[in-house]
């Protein structure tokens, strides 16, 4: 008879026995990495699973991160897990299968990277074209320090350069790196910083694929090229420099100038600065010839004109008299016409017409009178033979009623004591009545 | 001089030269500037006859503290093998 644990430690000594160093394929499943450090997943394929955890000693070590799906090959030893009578693989070893652990933990690096923009184009700097002094950070021992040196002596002897030496490769490789690229940004005076090695296997040149020097190269404020190992290797630290080199010859090319080239430069530009500045001169002088020549020509040009000028002046006074002229007389008709009609004239003339007429008019009114006159003249006398006075003449005279003038025809008209008066042919008599007789008497 | 003044020292040379053959301006200022290019040639060679070269090695001593020294042959001998 046994007990639980009896058996478990059992078969805990077994499996361990039997399987203490196995090799083991499977996809990932179920991956936790807690604060411990330590990481738990589960290894399947497609009818079974087993349990696996990596310690952290060896989950430091790991250089890509464990995702979910992963298909992988791992080394190991199986152990129980007594607490709960599980079996379980603790894993030395984590390689991807298909691709190289150091490929996937670039690639999966690259990627982490770049969506943090560090690799971002315009986050790079443009090369000074003059550097004064060129940073190096590389190893003292490699072909690369001496290369760069040769190249940068080369092509411009007048360099300060200041060599930052690092490993550059090792577990302390990338720190060295970083450092070296933050105390060249301190140190103040370098222009440009060229950072790299010679050429290796993958494994060598993995400390330019660190995270830690990456972001040193993107924190740089100094420009910085990259030059690690040869053409065809691409690390993340070139991704991040401002510029890649494919080798540390390339890259002392890249940050300076030929020296020889630039005094050639100089001495052209002298050249034609002063060749432009001669022919300018001339050029103006030319112009200066011109306007010289310029200016005579216009003094001929305005006696010309004042000539020109003088006789346009005469012509015109000549237009303008003619002008005056015709116009004068224009004026002068008009004026003739116009006292013809002029009303003053027109007025007295007619007042000259007036005595003549009245003239006439009196001639005429006098024989008209005169006529008249004698005509009446004749016509009294008519009358005068026909006139009841005529015959008082012959001694009659007539009575009348005093005061009212009433003729009498009848004596029974009036009464006795009645005033009446007489007319004669010469003065009036007032008689009265004294008896007033009958018809028959008469 | 530092390296950025020598860098603008010969774009403005540049530019003069571009200025002059353009040949636009007028002849007082093409003569100010055809000055100020002549004094600049002749600055920037002087830098480039003055500048010596120089080799340094920058290290941290005990204490932390950069310092720098000259490269010498021994720099190689000295520095741990990568």
């Amino acid at each position: 008879m046994l007990t639980v644990s009896e058996l478990t430690g059992l078969l805990r000594t077994s499996i361990e026995e039997q399987f203490s160093d196995i090799w083991l394929e499977g996809e990932l499943s179920n991956v936790r990495a807690p604060g411990s450090g330590h990481i738990y997943c589960t290894l399947k394929d497609k009818t079974s699973q087993i349990r696996a955890v990596l310690f952290r000693s060896s989950a430091v070590r790991l250089r890509f991160a464990l995702q979910e799906g992963m298909h992988v090959i791992v080394r190991g030893r199986l152990t129980v897990y007594e607490l709960r009578g599980e079996y379980q693989i603790v894993l030395d070893t984590v390689e991807p299968k298909g691709i190289g652990a150091l490929q996937l933990a670039f690639e999966q690096l690259k990627e982490r990277l770049a969506a943090e923009g560090l690799f971002d184009q315009d986050r790079k700097k443009p090369l000074p074209p003059f550097p004064r002094t060129v940073g190096v950070v590389t190893s003292m021992t490699g072909a690369a320090v001496r290369d760069i040196l040769a190249v940068l002596r080369r092509r411009w002897p007048a360099l300060h350069i200041l060599i930052a030496p690092v490993q550059v490769q090792g577990e302390s490789a990338g720190r060295q790196i970083a450092e070296a690229l933050a105390a060249l940004n301190d140190w103040g005076s370098v222009d440009v910083i060229v950072v790299g090695r010679g050429g290796g296997s993958l494994e060598d040149l993995w400390s330019f694929n660190e995270e830690v020097v990456v972001r040193a190269i993107v924190a740089s404020h100094v420009p910085v090229v990259s030059a690690v190992g040869h053409e065809i290797d691409v690390t993340l630290a070139d991704f991040a420099a401002d510029l890649r080199a494919p080798t540390p010859s390339a890259a002392a090319e890249a940050v300076v100038p030929v020296l020889a080239e630039v005094v050639e430069r100089l001495r052209e530009l002298t050249i034609r600065t002063g060749q432009v500045m001669s022919r300018h001169c001339a050029f103006e002088r030319q112009r200066l010839d011109a306007a010289i020549r310029g200016v005579t020509d216009l003094r001929f040009r305005l006696q010309d004109a004042a000539q020109r000028t003088d006789d346009m002046v005469d012509r015109l006074r000549g237009i303008v008299q003619h002008l005056l002229v015709s116009g004068r007389e224009r004026v002068h008709t008009m004026q003739r016409d116009l006292s013809a009609l002029n009303p003053i004239l027109v007025i007295k003339q007619g007042l000259a017409t007036v005595p003549q007429f009245s003239k006439r008019l009196e001639g005429q009114m006098g024989a008209i009178l005169a006529q008249h006159r004698h005509r009446t003249q004749a016509m009294l006398a008519q009358l005068n033979t026909l006139s009841p006075l005529a015959v008082l003449g012959r001694g009659y005279s007539i009575l009348h009623t005093v005061p009212a003038g009433q003729i009498l025809h009848r004596a029974s008209d009036v009464s006795v004591g009645q005033e009446l008066e007489a007319q004669l042919a010469q003065g009036q008599l007032t008689c009265v009545v004294t008896r007033v007789g009958d018809d028959s008497s008469v | 001089m530092a390296a950025v003044k020598f860098e603008q020292a010969m774009a403005r040379l540049e530019a003069i030269v571009g200025e002059l053959e353009k040949s636009d301006l007028p002849l007082d200022e093409s003569l100010k500037i055809f000055e100020e290019g002549i004094r600049l040639s002749k600055n920037c060679l002087k830098v480039l006859e003055e500048a010596e070269h120089k080799v340094e090695v920058l290290v941290q001593d005990k204490n932390g503290k950069k310092r720098i020294h000259a490269f010498s042959a021994d720099d190689e001998a000295d520095a741990p093998s990568a």
